[in-house]
């Protein structure tokens, strides 16, 4: 109690500077007001700098820098190992592609329906890409014809290495209804 | 006998306040001093507790979130969010683990709690007790209610399914589209410099969800985490916000 009643008194002790000189000294342990508000700022950039930073490595945090998934470019072997009229189901679990030969070349058909995105299966005897999902259907070409899909079957870019190899590039898309079907990457001429 | 034992050292040390409540404020002061009345009103007035006019759907939805939280933990038990064994864990869960209706009640109690839940937004529609000053809890009311669909969602792949795992490759599309963020969505055509885009199939939105390019082990985890530990943790914090100002609103379906 005594020690409460010295501290209280010592406060008010008049020898204490005056209010109006606070903002000019800075000499000693004191802080005047200008350079606290400086220091302040410092603290809050610093605060929000720090609180920024953290929650950017978060978010940061969901981006994994290696993928244990399958490759976006492979090599799908040689022209010749894929027969005139068919729809080659390979390719389909690993890479999520279909390569259909025609007459005139190859093409590589995106497995992913362009409705909601399920896998559709290709049915042979009726010649026709089918939606187990909601009844979306394509033709062998990709174009759809019936169900809610609302465009073609994605095609991706097709070309040959120097050894006569087949590359698919699954990072480069081509779609029907852009006019991208007519790129030379789209179709592989046989 | 009740009321000496209420009278011991022991019980008024773990009871603050103590001893026997003999007046209407020491009744009051025991909700007020317990960490887990004190979300609830002091007292209820007996009209606003008319089954005809609450449902009671605020009260059976918070009951049923209960059930599912312990059943929950319970099927944690046996359950690995891994491909190899995510499915057949569910299997024996079913056929050879102790009492396989421990599944059932968690997916059905998740059935449940969607409905009430909904159910619990026409009540109080209808009964216009989203008005002022309770508009601020419809607010977080409708948080909950997402909150409520987002864990149905994260628990609707981890049975890994085919009806799953199409489930969620259909619903995750919607992040795929979301403007600025999802990769075939608005405006992230316009997040490149050149011909290199920001927004990709490999850095979108879906794929901070789904921790891949397609439906994977990444998928599973992630959902997984958020289903048990995440998802749940911000619903809590809501619903003891929610509970909290009913009362601070006026009380439960009362007018005000």
């Amino acid at each position: 109690m005594a020690e409460i009643i010295s501290k209280k008194s010592a406060t008010k002790e008049p020898g204490r500077r005056p209010p109006a000189a606070l903002d000019k000294a800075d000499t000693g342990d004191q802080i005047s007001r200008r350079s606290f508000f400086s220091w302040l700022s410092i603290g809050w950039f610093a605060f929000i700098a720090a609180t920024g930073g953290f929650f950017t490595m978060m978010l940061r945090f969901f981006f994994p820098n290696v993928l244990f998934e399958p490759v976006q470019t492979f090599r799908a072997g040689f022209p010749d190992d894929y027969t005139i009229g068919e729809v080659d189901l390979r390719w389909k679990n690993k890479y999520g592609v279909w390569i259909v030969r025609n007459n005139e070349g190859i093409y590589v058909l995106s497995t992913t329906c362009t409705h909601l995105g399920c896998t559709p299966n290709w049915l042979n005897s009726e010649q026709k890409f089918k939606c187990p999902c909601h009844g979306s259907g394509f033709f062998k070409t990709g174009i759809n014809f019936e169900g809610p899909a609302p465009r073609p079957l994605e095609r991706f870019k097709i070309t040959l290495a120097d050894n006569g190899q087949i590359i698919v590039d699954k990072t480069i898309k081509f779609q029907q209804e852009k006019g991208q079907w007519n790129d030379p990457e789209a179709f592989l001429n046989v | 006998m009740l009321e000496k034992f209420r009278e011991t050292q022991f019980y008024k040390s773990i009871f603050r306040g103590g001893g026997v409540p003999k007046s209407r404020r020491q009744r009051m002061m025991v909700v007020l001093n317990s960490v887990f009345l004190h979300l609830h009103p002091v007292r209820l007035p007996k009209h606003a507790v008319k089954l005809k006019f609450t449902w009671c759907m605020g009260g059976l939805s918070f009951f049923i979130f209960l059930i599912l939280t312990i059943s929950g933990i319970l099927l944690m038990f046996y359950y690995r969010p891994t491909i190899e064994y995510a499915y057949t864990d569910i299997i024996d869960l079913a056929e050879q683990v102790p009492f396989g209706i421990m599944r059932e009640i968690h997916r059905w109690g998740a059935h449940a709690m969607v409905i009430t839940v909904w159910l619990h937004m026409f009540r109080v529609f209808m009964t216009g007790s989203y008005k002022p000053p309770r508009e601020f809890n419809w607010a977080v009311g409708v948080i909950l209610l997402l909150l409520t669909l987002l864990l149905s969602f994260t628990g609707y792949l981890l049975p890994w399914d085919q009806l799953a795992i199409w489930a969620i490759t259909v619903g995750s599309n919607m992040a795929r589209a979301a403007p600025f963020v999802g990769h075939e969505g608005p405006g992230a055509a316009l997040l490149a410099i050149g011909d290199i885009n920001f927004v990709t199939m490999g850095s979108d939105m879906r794929f901070a969800l789904i921790g891949g390019r397609f439906m994977g082990e990444g998928a599973l985890l992630r959902f997984y985490v958020l289903h048990c530990i995440g998802l749940p943790f911000i619903i809590m914090i809501f619903m003891a916000v929610h509970f909290w100002r009913i009362r601070k609103d006026g009380g439960i379906s009362t007018p005000v």
